[in-house]
């Protein structure tokens, strides 16, 4: 019975991680840069669900949608003045600069809410399941997040392969050129991933924080780096792959937490991943590029 | 050929000699007693840190390889020679020759892992490699957290679970107490040894890069597939670059643990912000200049110290620098917006 509470925990985690691994896969796709800084917005969707909630009295539903909002448009303006017209330089000075906003962002939060940790309400008033007479008990919390976890991973790939903005951002990703010389809007489209993502980032990061009640400026930064690692895993740019990658650590992480070791899991986690990239070094779902001369 | 002469004589002045300028001048004001104790204290790190910006230049800029491990490279050197220094503290042999043991014995085992790490990681390429080499960078310092390492009568004892498990016998000391690290390591580095080091890897570097190895390890980064045409190992000769620039790092590792009396492998030395953090003074100095590194290096690390008095804004503005300085650098509009400028004003120049 513990082994099956510990699997489903993992797969709540893996559903966190797997929803941030959407939004660095998706941007990693279309503008070909590691988002380094999409941990952090995940920092700040947490804040600004809490400060709605808290302070300003919202609900739960206008709570989320705020946070959603922020983070939208906060994603938005970072594309806008930071990566933007880096577009054509050295993918190294892009990922700096993507560093650099990254610790903005979490010196802002420092700033504006102090180093001491808030005390994040859940947002999820689910009761928990029990079940087998009460052996095996499946907090409400761990349900919803893998329920939202799967409606992202399907919501999305309706969303890419249905409507014609999806069509659109993979255009993008196959060629840019080629995608404006059709009529796409490049830009546009750009700018649409990066709001996706941050809105995605922001219901992670309610649902982080909803699991784990402490919320700090470094928040985002530890899941940030692992859901990288997920979307590496799965082969970055795929999405069915970022998903698959996320639950796959989550549930790792969590295995090894109860029956190995708790301060080598995120050394066995990594490990994992350095094994994958060796046999099938583009990723799981991730496609072969061949090099030409 | 004078010429040639000139630019080489420029050149070993501007690698050498500003460094060794820079030192006078420090020890100078420290004789003087004008330098507060806050600066004496960045001292050894400036040297550190430098060593590590060229360390990693030799990945990124020479090899053309993104590495985001190096912080554990330096991690394997401090602890490794941290505890060599630990098991000699009590011996008769002369101070500076346990510091000598003890740096050799940090610079070979991060050249080792460095070696063992290289041989799977340099397959993979670009983004990939950055992800594998961050997560051995994490792994590293995993392990070192969760390691137990005491020595008594019998011998050294090892374990991985807790410290309980390692049962010393009478007389037998701690050397790695787990998350608690290493406590006692003699203080060996100072700034003159700082100046020593790095003086000496840019000489090694330097005569690394200007070698035919160095030249054919340019080459493949330049073209791979036309380098290998040639007859040139490729993969050999990255890995060789790998390990040594994995060694320059253990000596910069080396360094750090003999400057605390306390050492831990905290995410705040080790982790992969630490690795990024060389990042940026590479990038930032310039890919493949080395002298651009240590320049970096050096500003970076006193800038947030003389931001110091703005508190809480320190690290704010530490970021803003960052981004504004890279799309100032790199960004094509303002690559274009700075040209014009300067077009403008040697026009100018001209006609008056």
């Amino acid at each position: 019975m513990s082994f099956i509470s510990y699997l489903l925990n993992g797969i709540s985690l893996g559903s966190v991680y797997a929803i941030i691994a959407l939004g660095y896969t998706m941007v990693y796709g279309i503008a070909k840069m590691l988002n380094f800084a999409h941990g952090d917005i995940l920092m700040v969707g947490g804040y600004a669900a809490f400060l709605a909630f808290n302070q300003m009295g919202l609900g739960i539903p206008l709570s989320i949608l705020f946070s959603m909002a922020i983070c939208t448009a906060l994603g938005v303006l970072v594309e806008r003045v930071a990566y933007k017209p880096l577009r054509s330089a050295n993918s190294l000075a892009v990922l700096i600069t993507a560093i650099g906003v990254s610790y903005l962002l979490q010196n802002l939060a420092l700033l504006l809410f102090g180093a001491n940790p808030k005390s994040f309400q859940s947002f999820v008033k689910l009761p928990a399941l029990k079940l087998a007479g009460g052996q095996l008990v499946i907090s409400g919390e761990t349900m919803v997040t893998i329920l939202v976890g799967i409606l992202v991973a399907v919501v999305l790939l309706l969303f890419i392969h249905k409507t014609r903005a999806g069509q659109a951002m993979l255009a993008v990703s196959e060629d840019k050129g080629a995608a404006t010389l059709m009529g796409v809007n490049v830009n546009g489209t750009i700018a649409l991933t990066f709001a996706i993502g941050s809105a995605l980032a922001s219901v992670a990061g309610i649902l982080l924080c909803s699991a784990y009640p402490t919320l700090t400026p470094t928040t985002g930064a530890m899941p940030g780096i692992k859901a990288f690692v997920a979307a590496v895993l799965g082969g970055i740019g795929s999405i069915p792959g970022a998903f698959i990658g996320g639950i796959l650590l989550g549930v790792l992480e969590n295995l090894s937490k109860a029956y190995i070791s708790s301060k080598l899991s995120d050394a066995i986690v990594f490990s994992v991943l350095i094994i994958v990239l060796l046999i099938k070094p583009s990723g799981i779902l991730g496609k072969k590029i061949m090099e030409k001369v | 050929m004078k010429n040639v002469q000139k630019n080489k004589i420029k050149d070993i002045f501007l690698n050498y000699g500003v460094i060794l300028i820079l030192y006078f001048v420090v020890q100078l004001f420290l004789k003087s007693g004008s330098v507060s104790s806050l600066m004496k204290g960045l001292l050894v790190p400036l040297c550190i840190y430098s060593i590590l910006a060229i360390s990693l230049n030799l990945v990124v800029g020479i090899s053309g390889e993104l590495s985001l491990g190096h912080a554990g490279f330096m991690c394997v050197g401090a602890f490794f020679s941290a505890s060599c220094s630990m098991l000699l503290k009590g011996s008769s042999l002369p101070p500076m020759l346990i510091f000598f043991i003890a740096l050799c014995i940090g610079a070979i085992s991060a050249g080792f892992f460095g070696f063992l790490i290289g041989i799977p990681v340099l397959r993979l390429k670009g983004d990939y490699l950055a992800i594998v080499t961050l997560a051995f960078g994490e792994i590293i310092k995993n392990i070192i957290n969760a390691l137990y390492f005491g020595v008594d009568k019998n011998g050294w004892h090892f374990s991985l679970k807790d410290g309980t498990a390692v049962a010393l016998g009478e007389g037998g000391k701690w050397i790695i107490k787990g998350a608690q690290g290493i406590t006692g390591t003699p203080k060996y580095s100072n700034f003159t040894v700082g100046i020593i080091l790095l003086l000496l890897s840019m000489l090694f570097i330097q005569h690394f890069i200007h070698s035919r190895t160095g030249r054919a390890v340019m080459a493949i980064r330049d073209n791979r597939i036309a380098a290998e045409s040639i007859a040139l190992p490729a993969s050999k000769l990255k890995l060789l670059c790998f390990t040594i620039s994995a060694a320059i790092a253990g000596i910069a590792g080396v360094l750090y643990a003999h400057n605390l009396s306390s050492l831990q492998a905290l995410p705040k030395n080790f982790g992969y912000n630490q690795s990024i953090m060389i990042l940026v003074f590479v990038v930032l100095g310039g890919i493949g200049n080395m002298r651009g590194s240590i320049l970096a290096a050096v500003v970076l690390t006193l800038l947030p110290e003389l931001l110091r008095s703005l508190n809480d804004y320190r690290m704010l503005i530490y970021a803003v620098v960052l981004i504004v300085m890279m799309l100032f650098t790199s960004a094509p509009g303002f690559i274009a917006f700075r040209e014009n400028i300067l077009h403008r004003l040697f026009r100018k120049e001209v006609n008056a």
